[in-house]
């Protein structure tokens, strides 16, 4: 059984983020790193190959130069290979033309699963996953917080504000998980050399047969037109309980009409 | 006037209170109506007629509530058949994908978390909170039906009496995304609380409180002030709490009038579900936890001491 895993290069989230000119995420001047919510992707996927359940797992993203960081922090936790689609066209695309570019991809690949994090920790929309799963025409198993895979089927468990959901679907398939699958165990020094000589392929709009303009920023289907930075919050009074700490905080709700 | 389309989400059969403020917003976009996936009853037309929509579309063929990829049917069935200027969902687990598989299907642009949305010159002009709430960003959708997932708690709901007409739509049988099934199901039990999302104010407990029985403080003090109760990861990873009520960047987004923070730290990823809010006060034994940066009153104190003083003090200045 082969998996994809979908790995995303996002911006530090202790960097200061911004803006660029073009009203696109400033990435290039930012550190940048494997988003931490596609990590948990990356150990299920670890996790089904040493089960037994997956014969392999190749990483896919679509990113900037530097995204290929993220693949080699994914070889090293585990896997096989990887593909890096890079093209300057890509820059500024939106969710639309990015599932567009991955499903092409994860066609080109060939796979039985797909894992994917369950949002980006830089867009943070959290539709890539469901997009893929329409445009693939496989199975959506989105936001699992378990996932276990056995005789040519999915099943997941899925936790919402309402209720809480056993899913299960027959193989090709698409998952998303969420930070309750279990955190990624942190490669050893070993395993990031290991994982540096993974075999990484580079493949360009042309190698994917997609038209450079369906994508990129001339062709996103949403413009975001200003954008301010929140004037950060101020610290407030602090004060020291010396027996009086909840008096002073019951006065302080009482001024503020809270109470 | 154009229609803007509401996807109406129902819990327990009521309709979500989220789902009427896209209705508040859709009147600022055109005419708002209503679309049911699955039978509509009285009280559910009622409802949706009392908050201004001017027709309720029902997909009755379809099973009550049905898992994701019909309720897609429906809604891109919706679209074709109406030609709205917008479609509004909530933003969630299921509104946000719903919404995104329709956006591949009718090629249209899909903007999330929406924080509100306005009439602009050229469509709808929506306000997101990105970059884990630090900034602020206006979007458009540029092609297409604007698909838009808003926020619950972003407006504040209007009522807009009008007798809506009710309206058969006819879903074409889908091509078919291969199944999915349900295997189990299980509906949450009500604590009985507000909602989180609805909530003026939240309590919220972090590893700081201890223990199972520690926590019970946080839930206490909720009561007193008739508030919801949230939590950090590391409280509902240690299982003091429910799973859904984990603030931040995997959890809720909230913005009460009042955040009380106990013992949590405000790591980043929590600071992103919560530093809306429009007071925060926090309570943690260390000066230097990065909450109180934020923090419009904090008491540097172990929470086991000072949490039950303020529940005496908020009884004797109430009694
Ligand atoms: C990808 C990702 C997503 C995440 N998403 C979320 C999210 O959505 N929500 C979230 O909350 N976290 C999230 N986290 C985790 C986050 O980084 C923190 O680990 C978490 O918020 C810490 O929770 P805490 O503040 O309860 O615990 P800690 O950081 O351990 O803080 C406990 C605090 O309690 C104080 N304390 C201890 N005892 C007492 C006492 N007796 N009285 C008073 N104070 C006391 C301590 O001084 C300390 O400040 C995420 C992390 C990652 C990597
Ligand atoms: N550019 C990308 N390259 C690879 N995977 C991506 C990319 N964008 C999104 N994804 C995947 O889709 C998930 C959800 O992303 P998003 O919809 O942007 O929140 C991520 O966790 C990744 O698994």
């Amino acid at each position: 059984m082969k998996i994809v895993v979908l790995v995303k290069h996002v911006p530090e989230p202790t960097a200061s983020w911004r803006y660029a000119d073009d009203l696109t995420l400033e990435r290039a001047t930012v550190e940048g790193r494997l988003s931490e919510l596609d990590e948990y992707a990356v150990e299920q996927a670890v996790t089904l190959v040493e089960k037994g359940v997956a014969s392999s797992i190749t990483y896919l993203t679509m990113g900037p130069a530097k995204a290929l960081d993220a693949l080699r922090m994914a070889l090293a936790i585990g896997g096989d290979d990887a593909v890096h689609v890079l093209d300057d066209a890509l820059h500024g695309s939106d969710a639309l033309a990015t599932s567009r570019v991955l499903g092409a991809a994860l066609t080109r690949i060939g796979f039985d699963l797909v894992i994917c994090g369950m949002a980006s920790t830089d867009a943070e929309m959290g539709v890539v996953p469901a997009m893929l799963a329409e445009r693939l025409g496989v199975p959506q198993l989105t936001l699992a917080g378990a996932l276990e895979v056995a005789d040519g089927a999915v099943t997941v468990h899925r936790d919402d504000d309402v209720e809480s959901l056993d899913l299960a679907a027959a193989l090709p398939a698409l998952v998303s998980v969420t930070d309750q699958t279990g955190q990624a165990r942190y490669p050893s020094f070993r395993a990031i050399v290991a994982g540096k000589k993974k075999p990484v392929a580079t493949w360009s709009l042309a190698d994917l047969g997609v038209e450079p303009a369906l994508v990129g920023a001339g062709a996103a289907a949403t413009a975001v037109r200003s954008a301010s930075i929140h004037p950060p919050r101020q610290a407030g009074t602090v004060v020291v309980d010396q027996g009086d700490g909840a008096a002073l905080l019951a006065d302080f709700l009482v001024a503020q009409k809270l109470i | 006037m154009t229609e803007v389309i509401v996807l109406v989400e129902r819990r327990d059969g009521t309709v979500r209170r989220a789902t009427l403020e896209l209705l508040t917003l859709a009147a600022r976009l055109g005419e708002p109506v209503a679309l049911v996936c699955g039978p509509t009853d009285d009280a559910t037309t009622a409802v949706l007629g009392q908050h201004g929509a001017r027709k309720v579309y029902v997909a009755d063929a379809l099973a009550d509530d049905p898992y994701l990829t019909p309720k897609v049917d429906v809604l891109v069935a919706a679209v074709a058949a109406v030609q709205p200027a917008a479609v509004l969902v909530t933003a969630g687990a299921e509104g946000t994908e719903v919404a995104a598989r329709a956006a591949v299907r009718l090629d249209s642009g899909i903007i999330t978390d929406a924080v509100d949305v306005v009439a602009g010159e050229s469509g709808p002009l929506v306000t997101q909170s990105v970059f884990s709430g630090s900034w602020s960003a206006q979007s458009q959708v540029v092609r297409g039906t604007p698909i838009v997932a808003v926020r619950p708690n972003s407006v504040t709901i209007e009522q807009a009496p009008v007798e809506p007409v009710v309206q058969v739509l006819e879903v074409p049988a889908s091509a078919g995304v291969p199944g999915v099934r349900v295997t189990r199901r299980e509906a949450k039990v009500s604590t009985g609380r507000p909602d989180l999302a609805d909530a003026t104010a939240v309590v919220a407990g972090g590893r700081g409180m201890g223990s199972p029985e520690g926590f019970g403080l946080v839930g206490q003090l909720a009561d007193a002030l008739g508030g919801a109760v949230g939590a950090s990861r590391a409280a509902t990873d240690l299982t003091w709490c429910a799973r859904d009520v984990q603030i931040g960047q995997t959890g809720k987004t909230v913005a009460p009038q009042l955040y009380i923070a106990c013992g949590i730290s405000g790591a980043i990823q929590h600071r992103a579900g919560m530093q809306g809010s429009r007071t925060i006060v926090a309570v943690n034994k260390d000066p230097k936890a990065p909450i109180f940066a934020i923090a419009d009153f904090g008491v540097v104190g172990d929470v086991q001491v000072v949490l039950p003083a303020l529940l005496k003090e908020i009884e004797t200045r109430r009694a």
